[in-house]
């Protein structure tokens, strides 16, 4: 596909014309790559500890591409083809160079929404390529959530089939597979994001007795709330539907979500109330949110995957495996978060700056390049926990019709953060590279 | 099933009844877009005065056709009688901070006529880039488009693009914006712009349009000439606004002639000195025009059929802003609220919905000088990519 980036949009081609100029030495034949582990890793996926490091030295005849592992390599082929360009006279040339390339962080990722409204596979192969070309290796798969359930599940098929907007707006087992190889044929991992106990409307059509039913005055309203945490079917079910997870997707780690949870509907309810008092949790219902959340961070592990949860998992005290990753992304004082995650030892993924959603007039990359992301009280120590970053594109306004315009090349703002050096700040310089990548992606 | 629709004899036949059609016309300010649509038991009837009502009304007709599960078509027994309530009701797309190929623009219109939506305000050019080909002129697109062989509009493609709008009743108003927001001018016509100073000795930067010789307003008036040819419509936008005097002030001969002509440093004088000699030529050409807001804030003597375009939004002016405008005579368009280009987060279409456009103290007959309004996409961020989910 490298091929056809470089040479196939040729733009004397594009108006029709064909090339002029004579081969011009210097010649540049071939790009040698090598990559050097005894296991390259081409069929196996990409992982957080991956290797993506690469050596580029361009020079006449011959010009070598090296990596550790596959996975720089694709990250050296992608700058190898940003080296190339094309004159007016429809020769491609690319200047002498020697390149030593790493990532500074490991976890580069976007986040894709695909429960506020549904998006076609298409939108999403799309988004992938684009997120190829600017480094990014993580797809945070936020699949499901209180609109929608468009994930077709294998052992719950009513998950779908009574929470997806409609019987065609779903991702087959097909889709899925589709998405995860597409991804890592790019060195991007795919972590899915279920999102409980919250944020699980849709769970409840196709799963009775899921969700806690709300009551008003000690009759049911007939709406319902957050997961039921003191229900054993719920942990039935969830070791049930997490097994299906962790073998769907390949990838070491799991979101569980685990924000924004409403506690109303749990106050109201009788047997939650009567549960609270066994427990002893007093009127803290962030403890009940910690049980149920414990739970669910223990049958996850019992798969051997890790979790990724969001920042209230943590504000609230649940205890967690000591490799959880915590996503920070509440905007009020992110730093001071930081500070806290990693002061409690672990390690951590900051969104809160970046929320691609939030739309506003004018050149707004800007604030998203200027963020940096070690900015907060800490120890080296600390700092070393922060493992990377996501650009989050939620999907309450977002659909197939306005996704790319909306989302690029904003987000490679963010992944030139995430990618390059802390001494990469210069926004008049970062403006001319982004113009002319924003062409080249076009 | 209980609650079957009784399916009446299959209409195959909407007949389209046109008393004064105008087929081969172009759409006016002046144009009747009303109609009466009338759908009943076997027989659909569209009737209007001019084609223009009736393509409003076949907008109407498409948009109440459902279609049930069975795939089968239908439509509710109907009575419609419509008609605008503001007879100038527009979209202005700006090709000059980004090219807009011709299919983008193409495109637009067909979503304007889904919208009922009736003129097309071209700001065609302006400080970025000169997209139109000229004929008299071509060194203003060869030096000011951004690349003239692919970033232009030749005369065939505003041929096109007239016509594909004639066709939806949809007028195109060209803006050819002057004295200001002519930088990309300047390289095709050495001599137009003013040099700027820097103390004694030019600084090669250059600003609004000379409006001190008379050079100047022999190009105006054949650049003039030949744009209200191309275009059919009866108004041209002069646009005249954000004139900024300091290249003006910088400048000795423009100082002298200030002090010839006694306007002490009241600038806005010499503005307004050069758009009344521009209005005196575009009107002996016979068209009429609409101008941005600032020339009539700075006191230029206006012809009373012009029509001022009020764009400024500072804390809901804009409001007093119209008042004023129909106070003083003058009709007026309506924008400053509906700067679409200035995009925030959420449903802010509410907030372009909510705007009472007559929400002002004024009399009846004020206020029936409110020809309408124009949603702007002003194109600093906007190019083909990202173009129609922008707008709609």
């Amino acid at each position: 596909r490298y091929y056809e980036y470089m040479f196939g949009h040729s733009w004397r081609r594009t108006w029709g014309r064909r090339p002029l100029a004579a081969r011009a030495e210097p010649e540049l034949f071939q790009l040698q790559v090598v990559i050097e582990a005894g296991d390259p890793g081409c069929d196996r996926h990409p992982h957080l500890a991956s290797s993506e490091a690469y050596h580029l030295t361009v020079t006449e005849p011959v010009a070598v591409l090296k990596a550790y592992e596959v996975w720089g390599a694709l990250r050296g082929l992608e700058t190898f083809s940003q080296l190339v360009h094309e004159d007016d006279y429809g020769s491609f040339l690319v200047n002498e160079s020697e390149i030593n390339d790493f990532p500074r962080f490991a976890h580069r990722g976007v986040l894709l929404d695909t429960s506020r409204h549904y998006l076609p596979l298409k939108s999403i192969l799309t988004n992938l390529d684009a997120m190829a070309f600017n480094k990014f290796n993580v797809l945070h798969w936020h699949i499901v959530d209180d609109q929608s359930f468009p994930y077709q599940s294998i052992y719950f098929p009513e998950l779908s089939d009574k929470g997806a907007y409609s019987s065609n707006l779903i991702y087959t087992p097909t889709d899925v597979r589709l998405v995860i190889e597409y991804a890592r044929l790019r060195g991007i991992r795919v972590i899915p994001e279920f999102d409980t106990p919250g944020h699980t409307q849709s769970w409840g059509k196709g799963q009775k007795d899921l969700l806690t039913p709300c009551y008003n005055g000690g009759q049911l309203t007939g709406s319902f709330g957050p997961v039921n945490p003191v229900w054993n079917t719920t942990y039935d079910f969830m070791t049930k539907f997490f097994k299906e997870i962790s073998s769907v997707f390949p990838d070491e780690f799991i979101h569980l979500g685990g924000d924004e949870v409403d506690f109303s509907c749990w106050k109201s309810n009788p047997e939650v109330k009567e549960f609270m008092k066994k427990q002893r949790f007093g009127t803290d219902y962030a403890k009940l949110e910690s049980y149920y959340v414990q739970n669910i961070v223990d049958i996850v592990s019992s798969y051997n995957k890790g979790q990724m949860v969001w920042q209230e998992v943590f504000d609230h005290k649940a205890q967690l495996k000591p490799d959880t990753v915590v996503q920070v992304w509440k905007a009020s004082n992110y730093a001071h978060e930081l500070s806290s995650v990693t002061g409690a030892g672990f390690t951590t993924v900051l969104s809160a700056p970046w929320y691609l959603d939030y739309i506003s007039y004018g050149q707004d990359w800007k604030k998203y390049y200027s963020v940096e992301p070690l900015n907060f009280p800490g120890s080296e120590k600390q700092k070393k926990l922060v493992i990377g970053g996501e650009a989050c594109l939620w999907g309450e306004f977002v659909d197939a019709t306005n996704l790319t315009p909306r989302l690029w090349p904003r987000a490679s703002a963010v992944g030139e953060r995430l990618w390059s050096s802390s001494n990469v700040t210069n926004l008049e310089d970062a403006y001319k590279r982004l113009t002319n990548h924003r062409c080249r992606m076009l | 099933a209980e609650n079957e629709p009784s399916w009446e004899t299959p209409c195959s036949e909407l007949l389209v009844y046109v008393s004064t059609p105008g087929c081969d016309g172009f759409p006016s300010l002046d144009s009747k877009e009303s109609y009466k649509l009338s759908v009943s038991n076997g027989s659909m009837l569209l009737s209007a005065e001019t084609v223009w009502g009736a393509l409003r009304g076949l907008e109407t007709f498409s948009q109440l056709i459902g279609r049930d599960e069975n795939g089968t078509y239908y439509i509710n027994e109907t009575e419609i009688v419509d008609f605008p309530r503001f007879p100038h009701r527009g979209l202005l797309l700006d090709t000059s901070r980004h090219y807009l190929p011709l299919r983008a623009i193409l495109e637009t219109l067909d979503v304007m006529a889904y919208n009922k939506f009736n003129v097309f305000h071209w700001h065609i050019v302006d400080d970025p880039s000169f997209p139109y080909e000229s004929s008299t002129f071509p060194e203003l697109s060869k030096q000011g488009a951004f690349n003239a062989m692919t970033h232009v509009y030749t005369a065939s493609d505003v041929r096109t693009v007239i016509e594909h709008a004639r066709l939806r009743g949809i007028r195109v108003i060209a803006e050819f914006d002057t004295p200001g927001h002519t930088l990309s001018w300047g390289p095709g016509a050495p001599g137009l712009l003013t040099p700027c100073y820097m103390g004694k000795a030019p600084s090669g930067v250059y600003g609004p349009i000379n409006p001190i010789v008379n050079s100047t307003y022999q190009f105006v008036t054949s650049l003039f000439q030949e744009v209200s040819t191309v275009f059919p419509d009866f108004f041209l936008h002069l646009g005249g606004d954000e004139v900024d005097f300091t290249c003006w002030k910088s400048n000795p001969e423009i100082s002298a002639f200030m002090k010839e002509m006694g306007f002490g440093e009241d600038y806005k004088k010499l503005e307004s000195f050069y758009i009344q000699r521009l209005l005196h030529i575009v009107s002996s050409l016979g068209k009429g025009y609409i101008v941005w807001q600032e020339v009539f804030d700075n006191d230029v003597k206006l012809r009373p059929d012009t029509i001022i375009h009020v764009w400024k939004e500072d804390f809901m002016q804009y409001l007093n802003e119209m008042a004023n405008v129909t106070r003083a005579g003058y009709r007026a368009l309506l924008s400053a609220p509906w700067y679409l280009n200035r995009i925030s987060y959420g449903q802010d279409w509410i907030a372009a919905y909510k705007v009472e456009p007559l929400n002002f103290a004024g009399s009846p007959e004020q206020k029936a000088l409110v020809m309408g309004g124009e949603a702007c996409m002003w194109g600093e961020y906007v190019d083909v990519t990202n173009l129609t989910p922008r707008l709609w």
